[in-house]
């Protein structure tokens, strides 16, 4: 694979639904009643359950990965959250590559469910010689 | 202190509202005074330094990660195929970076230990007032792979409380805070993790009852019925808490404001929402005409002068402005784009742009209907409206054709 500055990554779009929202806080061990009670989210203001940050930079992780490859080395995930994601949303990973220097790869990702931009992301990853 | 004497404490505090609540009275009464003192306590939770390292529950193992993989749909075989492991750079099985902070989760009754420098910044910014909480940032490194049977343990430390800020979902103040997570005595990853715990607004609509609601946004919500968010945020030193995500609905959180409208759903709460300019004698004009659709520029003799002033750049205190209509048209004189934070109101990114007009004064609006990477200095432009309500609409600029 040759990784240029500006190579877009295949896009990735999640079903968010109330079974994804709630299987993966708790894989994530995210107890929180917003992530799996939805009287209790609505209860506090939200219109659903709506995703955890920990589900969120393992999705990053994932978009990157499954565009790398097995043999890259993912070194850092920084992410920055927008409008939520409730359930019954869709959510679209896109990402680009920003910055190539030797194995050095940093990859820029946005997330965007119908409420706007969810999360947006940089990952930096090391990539096989 | 338990999840439920905690949920007590911030009952209180948000369903009594002001009245009862003297912390947040004080703060209100003396701003400054409030502020410092949570600055100096601030202070002394970072001295303190970092909390003792507090061990996982488990050790890393397979059963979690398949658990993980399965949910977040993580097809990568390093996790989870023993062979194909093998023959990958890693040379056997590994955890997937992105759940270092899954294992040192503190699980369904889990509490932070009294030194845990969130727990303590959480407690002294609920005691002032800001009683909620939403997570913005999370910045994770991994110094390498964890390998199934390694045990970490992570310990945090207080970087910075900065504030009081104000915000789409209230007045708050940021805590960061970075964890290390260590085997033994090897630091294996690192987060920064950034908070804004604020102030609930009072509820500004009618027909909806703050009662039930102890976190997260209240009116502007309640108003649209959208959005949400963001509970969590009291029971933050129970651990799970503080990572919750959350956003206000459609317009985010933020920091600040040029204040604006992006349209689209949740009209009524953005135009309550976004920051209004100060009208005054001097620019009563500017606002009047903006409203008639008309864009407005002072005009002191034969000088323009923008943004208007109360005299004219020669200082004749005797001398009376008038103005005149521009064309509406300029090009680009400078401009950015604003990824972060996000503003009341704004979908990120947008882009702010300095217009020179062609009667030579520079103005300030949002360049509507680009992709921020085609901007550049010289763009032609046209003026537009944004109406916020029957009282406010802004300048903005879309691309001349």
């Amino acid at each position: 694979m040759t990784i240029t500055v500006g190579t877009e990554l295949p896009p990735l779009t999640v079903e968010v639904t109330p079974t994804f929202v709630v299987a993966t806080a708790l894989a994530t061990r995210d107890f929180q009643d917003v992530h799996h009670d939805r009287d209790a989210a609505v209860t506090r203001g939200s219109r659903d359950i709506f995703l955890n940050i920990l589900t969120d930079t393992g999705l990053v992780q994932r978009f990157v990965t499954d565009w790398a490859g097995p043999d890259a080395l993912v070194r850092s995930v920084d992410l920055r959250l927008g409008v939520p994601c409730y359930a019954g949303d869709e959510l679209t990973f896109t990402g680009s590559v920003a910055e190539v220097d030797g194995h050095d790869v940093t990859v820029s990702v946005s997330g965007t469910d119908s409420l706007g931009q969810h999360v947006s992301a940089t990952v930096r990853i090391e990539v096989a010689a | 202190m338990s999840a439920a004497a905690d949920r007590a404490t911030t009952d209180s505090a948000t369903t009594d509202g002001a009245a009862t609540d003297g912390a947040a009275a004080d703060g209100r009464g003396d701003p400054a005074g409030a502020g410092r003192r949570i600055e100096e306590a601030a202070r002394e939770i970072t001295e303190a330094g970092p909390s003792a390292p507090e061990p996982a529950r488990d050790p890393v193992n397979q059963a979690m990660i398949n658990n993980w993989v399965e949910a977040i749909g993580d097809a990568n075989p390093v996790y989870t195929d023993a062979e194909a492991a093998a023959a990958s750079v890693h040379g056997e099985l590994v955890a997937p970076p992105a759940m270092a902070q899954v294992w040192t989760m503190r699980g369904l009754y889990g509490v932070r230990p009294p030194d845990d420098p969130l727990r303590r910044a959480t407690e002294l910014l609920d005691e002032a007032g800001y009683t909620s909480v939403v997570a913005t940032d999370s910045a994770q490194t991994y110094h390498r792979y964890l390998r199934p049977g390694e045990h970490v343990a992570a310990s945090s430390v207080l970087e910075n409380i900065v504030g009081p800020k104000r915000t789409a979902l209230g007045e708050g103040w940021f805590v960061t805070t970075r964890t290390t997570w260590y085997v033994g005595d090897e630091a294996v990853a690192e987060m920064t993790f950034r908070i804004l715990k604020f102030r609930p607004p009072e509820q500004q609509a009618t027909g909806h009852s703050t009662g039930t609601t102890n976190a997260g946004t209240t009116g502007e919500a309640g108003t649209t019925g959208e959005a949400g968010t963001t509970a969590g945020g009291r029971d933050a030193p129970s651990g799970a808490a503080t990572t919750d995500t959350a956003g206000s609905g459609d317009d985010g959180r933020g920091d600040s404001g040029t204040g604006d409208s992006g349209g689209g759903e949740g009209r009524a709460a953005e135009a309550a929402q976004v920051l209004r300019p100060v009208v005054t004698r001097d620019n009563a004009f500017f606002w009047d005409g903006l409203r008639e659709g008309e864009l407005r520029i002072q005009r002191w003799g034969e000088t323009l002068r923008h943004p208007p002033g109360p005299m004219p750049p020669d200082g004749d205190l005797n001398a009376e402005p008038d103005y005149v209509v521009a064309a509406g048209t300029g090009t680009v004189y400078s401009f950015l784009v604003h990824h972060h934070p996000p503003v009341p109101g704004k979908r990120l990114p947008f882009v702010l742009a300095l217009v020179e007009l062609d009667e030579g004064v520079r103005m300030l609006g949002e360049l509507h209907g680009v992709d921020p990477a085609d901007v550049h200095i010289g763009l032609a432009v046209e003026a537009s409206f944004d109406r916020i309500d029957d009282e406010l609409t802004l300048p903005a600029w879309r691309v001349r054709s």
